[in-house]
């Protein structure tokens, strides 16, 4: 990070606060669902409360371990993983995971929920709803690592009108819809989302990819191919949030290879009201309070005196 | 807060079998609190740290032994003396370093000796010298034998070819030389583990190895299936209890 100048005046706290679906954040940087757990294994690196949000694993109604190893390959500028949903289940996250959550991050919490039928969607989400921190809902119909469900549901237009809808009708929290990038036409799934009434839409989930073992000549994922994210992807990401972004009124959190406070301001430049960062956790465990602690610099720098300006 | 990414300083880095490298940083290890724990390693142009169990360590030097497998390793193995190195500190839970048993004895299976060299210090810090079974696939392969000679262990050599030692598997070696031990740490590929723990009725502790995404439990890339249900291998392990795997 370059240094600012002394005559320089750095944003106040006010201007990097941002609003998603009425939610206040006390800034856009939100570490991305898979990337954080439930937030209290991060707490050995940094006070969490730094953060906006925390949007948590990945959860369904029933518990799973997901897939077999190895889930994880390394690429260009970025990885792939096919964890495959491993989580403890919906009951086990609000009885065990949350309160254990709630002792180390006291801002508003986005529950991240997958499902494999539209009624398991819909029985995750009225069960959430009664978590009084969980203030977003983030309805994930875009995981590629899951057969039967997942991002089969993100795939068609129709499909996510009916799990917004479902959903929509047992809670009252905001419900933001991530998407998946593995589609033809972002905009008409985005629009789907949104005519059916969704509060809100996170983009994008993981690029759909594969590596192969020369020495095996065998996909070095167990799962033969898995989500492929980090910086490599940023500009996928970037493009599909500003595409989105122009044609739906609903507000968007960028997500994909989000690896710096300059990313930040791009995403949102693009149209993305809050920010998610994955994969950059998971290689530097400190890559969120980096951010943060960079962003009001970055903003100096390019002029930015409130995040309010942007988008 | 304590920052546990760390910058070390390469004081050496030389090739110590056929395919392995001893690398000696220096710096802040006092994240570090057990034999058996790993550390994990950034390389500029890499996205993902490279995990590297510790061989051992005091107040301010870090041991690492590496295979060199891929363009990674590669890479480590051009480092000189003076380069320096971001690298995690202390991830994962180690072995006991007070021994559950009276005679114990280390078992480790190509670069899977590793770990049990800083282990095997700190069980004769407690009163306790292990014996040592080493298992390679060729004479050029082995490394640490001499080191630990020289701590006063009793250590016994097999070689997959029979170029040094007892010809075969470590579990060869284990019978063929009639070894007396009442516990035993072991850290090696899988088939060696899966053999010691289903062909040796006396009780033991593991070290498992994955590929890792984070190292620190934020990704579920390592996790495995214990008889006590699901546990990441980079923070509930590497090390467990071998009564708890289930083998597949």
């Amino acid at each position: 990070m370059e240094m600012t100048t002394p005559d320089i005046i750095l944003p106040s706290a006010e201007d990097l606060k941002v609003n998603l679906a009425g939610v206040t954040l006390k800034n856009p940087v939100v570490p991305a669902s898979g990337c954080f757990g439930f937030g209290y294994g991060m707490m050995r690196f940094y006070d969490l409360d730094m953060l906006g949000s925390i949007s948590f694993k990945g959860t369904t109604l029933h518990p799973r371990f997901g897939n077999p190893l190895p889930r994880v390959a390394e690429c260009e500028s970025g990885m792939i993983n096919a964890v495959g949903l491993q989580n403890p289940g919906i009951h086990a996250v609000i009885e065990e995971e949350l309160p254990k959550m709630r002792r180390v991050f006291h801002g508003p919490i986005i529950a991240n929920i997958s499902g494999f039928a539209v009624e398991e969607y819909r029985e995750c989400c009225r069960l959430i709803d009664a978590e009084e921190q969980v203030e977003i809902i983030e309805v994930n119909v875009s995981c590629p690592n899951v057969h039967g469900g997942g991002m089969s549901f993100g795939t068609q237009p129709e499909s996510v009108a009916e799990v917004v809808k479902a959903v929509k009708e047992v809670t009252t929290k905001p419900v933001f819809i991530k998407l998946s990038p593995n589609v033809t036409d972002i905009v008409s799934i985005a629009r789907a989302a949104e005519d059916a009434g969704a509060d809100g839409l996170t983009l994008i989930n993981t690029l759909l990819g594969m590596r192969i073992n020369l020495r095996t000549r065998k996909p070095i994922i167990a799962n033969t191919m898995g989500g492929f994210s980090g910086p490599a992807i940023f500009p996928v990401a970037l493009r599909m949030v500003y595409q989105v972004a122009q044609a739906c009124s609903i507000p968007v959190m960028g997500c994909g290879g989000v690896a710096t406070a300059e990313n930040v301001l791009e995403m949102m430049m693009a149209g993305a009201k809050a920010v998610q960062v994955g994969a950059e956790n998971l290689r530097n465990p400190y890559a969120c309070r980096d951010i943060i602690t960079d962003l009001p610099h970055a903003m100096a720098k390019y002029g930015i005196k409130s995040l309010s300006e942007l988008g | 807060m304590n920052d546990i990414n760390k910058t070390f300083k390469v004081i050496s880095n030389a090739r110590i079998a056929a395919k392995t490298w001893r690398m000696v940083l220096e710096g802040d290890t006092s994240d570090l609190w057990a034999a058996g724990q790993f550390v994990n390693v950034a390389l500029p142009g890499k996205f993902l740290r490279r995990p590297i169990s510790v061989c051992d360590y005091d107040e301010c030097t870090l041991t690492l032994l590496y295979d060199v497998v891929g363009s990674g390793t590669e890479q480590m193995s051009r480092y000189e003396e003076g380069d320096t190195f971001e690298i995690l500190m202390g991830l994962g839970n180690g072995f006991s370093e007070v021994s559950p048993g009276s005679r114990p004895l280390l078992v480790g299976g190509g670069i899977g000796v590793a770990p049990l060299y800083n282990l095997a210090k700190k069980l004769i810090s407690n009163g306790v010298t292990p014996s040592v079974v080493l298992g390679f696939n060729s004479e050029c392969d082995v490394c640490l034998a001499d080191e630990f000679e020289t701590l006063g262990c009793a250590v016994f050599v097999s070689t997959a070819d029979g170029s040094r030692g007892v010809k075969g598997f470590v579990t060869d070696a284990i019978r063929e030389c009639d070894i007396d031990f009442d516990y035993y740490y072991a850290c090696g590929p899988m088939p060696m583990l899966k053999a010691l723990g289903t062909t040796i009725d006396i009780p033991g502790e593991l070290s498992m190895e994955s590929r890792m995404g984070c190292g620190f439990g934020a990704c579920m890339c390592c996790s495995i299936q214990l008889k006590s249900g699901a546990a990441r291998i980079c923070v509930e392990g590497p090390v467990f209890k071998t009564s708890e795997i289930i083998w597949k």
